[in-house]
């Protein structure tokens, strides 16, 4: 059967016959590179104008209808558009930094990507502590941002990255002990033990309550984590002058753009890798011949349907809701969120000892 | 009892997000409902809310005449001097006595924000806001409109 592992062994096997096998490895890295940098591509021209049809349906409008069929082409053009723009590097501001900051914010999403199961065997890096791979990283991308506010020599900026980075380091305990509860569940921290664990069923129905509990504060905290709305303090319209990135424009300006998208499409990933399965089909325990129907979808088929889904519930989340006051926003991280997820910690701790779940 | 306020807080706060999330869900599934308006395409189907106000214009009906009494109540009512009142007086010819008209009703468009206040101000109904808002003028002397129409005089009965 088609699938992507095959593609992989397949060029893995013509690589390793051609070449010797130090200068296999090299050449499969830079297809991996490679690959990653296509990936981010088209995730930022997909999910730019899903964006904008999304956001254009929930206000009862059009959205981009012009280029191509549908405005289809909008984003293409966009880019475009970015690429010809100048990019400038303020006087006053520290250039180094000031120009380094967006490929800081680029390489940690692209570090990211290592350890994501896109498919069945189709993984970078399936290192052992996976999962917090992942939140130790992500938890970089905040000195981009400081980085950029720092060096823009601009007030506004810089309050804009002290903001955004107060919301995003608060916001990671949350996402982490959420991210925690399924480790518990699991007992491993490797991505392929814990979609794995999810063959005869997803946690999220395995768990019981404290696993819906978990997948809520998870889809709240990393919402504010990437910065969006109803969190996205950082990068208000007019009345914040527009967070961290007021300095930057053109293509710099861009790259900060992408990573915010494909750090939305990461903490999606991790969510249904971690709450949802995965590339694991929808299994019911022991119905084998249900199970077996479900196994004909390819892999990777429902691992990029269930990241979407949670990308639209991300994008219907900001299209619906008002944004929070900067109070408001850390008054429901440590007031309401924090408690809730360490007591359900608590929770799914106890359910995990004494086995209840399925 | 903090603690059950607490929760009816968490489950109040769930339940009114999961509204809102239904009436968007509803907007997002229901593309008939669909307001934009292609504006360049549609120019000759274009349909504008009756509420929209474009600019200051005064009614006059088939004889026309119009019902400005020139009483001035608009350009005081204005809150940045759009609109100037030049008045005249007519001499009736029967009875010889004298009556305040207006001579020219001046209305700065460059200047006018479209409050709607001088229309709520007129105690005769004489103006109201017309639906055109394609104004852009290569001259912005052009701006400058002279409302009431050559010959046009106030409709009797209208004190």
């Amino acid at each position: 059967m088609w699938s992507l592992s095959n593609i992989a062994t397949s060029i893995d096997q013509w690589l390793n016959e051609t070449f010797n096998p130090t200068l296999a490895l090299i050449l499969e890295m830079l297809i991996a590179g490679v690959a990653v940098i296509g990936l981010f591509a088209m995730l930022g021209l997909i999910l730019v104008i899903m964006e904008r049809k999304v956001s254009a349906w929930i206000q009862i409008r059009l959205g981009p209808n012009r280029v191509g069929p549908k405005g289809m082409f909008q984003s293409l053009a966009d880019t475009v558009k970015l690429l010809v723009k100048e990019g400038m590097t303020p006087g006053g501001s520290d250039k180094l930094l000031f120009n380094v900051a967006p490929f800081v914010a680029m390489i940690v999403a692209m570090l990211l990507m290592a350890p994501i199961a896109f498919a069945k065997d189709f993984q970078l890096w399936d290192l052992n502590i996976g999962v917090l791979y992942i939140s130790a990283v992500s938890s970089i991308s905040v000195i981009s941002i400081l980085m950029a506010g720092w060096a823009s020599n601009n007030k506004y900026s810089l309050l804009g990255a002290m903001r955004s980075g107060a919301q995003i380091v608060s916001y990671e305990l949350s996402a982490g002990l959420a991210v925690l509860a399924i480790v518990v569940l699991t007992g491993s921290l490797r991505v392929s033990d814990i979609i794995n664990s999810q063959a005869d069923g997803w946690w999220i129905f395995k768990g019981h309550i404290p696993a819906i509990i978990s997948f809520v504060i998870f889809i709240i905290a990393v919402t504010a984590e990437t910065n969006r709305a109803p969190f996205d303090m950082a990068e208000a319209e007019s009345e914040l002058t527009a967070g961290f990135h007021t300095e930057y424009s053109g293509m710099k300006f861009a790259l900060f753009f992408l990573a915010e998208y494909v750090n939305v499409f990461i903490v999606c990933a991790l969510g249904a890798t971690l709450f949802l399965g995965g590339w694991m089909p929808f299994h019911i325990g022991t119905w084998e011949a249900f199970n077996h129907v479900m196994d004909y979808i390819p892999s990777s088929i429902w691992f990029f349907g269930k990241t979407f889904f949670l990308i639209f519930l991300i994008m219907w989340f900001r299209w619906t809701f008002p944004r929070l006051r900067i109070d408001q926003l850390l008054n429901l991280e440590w007031k309401y969120l924090l408690p809730i997820s360490m007591f359900n910690l608590l929770l799914v701790t106890l359910i995990a000892i004494l086995g209840w779940h399925f | 009892m903090f603690l059950k306020q607490y929760i009816k807080d968490v489950w109040g706060a769930m339940k009114s997000l999961a509204t809102g999330m239904k009436r968007t869900g509803y907007y997002f599934t229901h593309h008939k409902e669909i307001i934009t308006e292609q504006y360049p395409d549609n120019r000759d189907t274009l349909v504008l809310p009756e509420r929209f106000k474009g600019e200051v214009v005064m009614i006059h009906d088939e004889n026309n005449e119009h019902a400005c009494t020139g009483c001035t109540a608009c350009e005081l009512a204005c809150p940045n001097a759009t609109i100037k009142i030049i008045t005249k007086f007519d001499v009736d010819a029967e009875t010889g006595k004298k009556k305040k008209a207006i001579d020219t009703f001046v209305y700065h468009l460059e200047l006018c924000t479209m409050c709607n206040l001088c229309v709520e101000a007129c105690p005769t109904g004489a103006i109201k806001m017309a639906q055109t808002f394609e104004h852009s003028v290569f001259d912005r002397s052009q701006l400058t409109k002279t409302l009431n129409k050559p010959g046009s005089k106030i409709r009797e009965g209208v004190e």
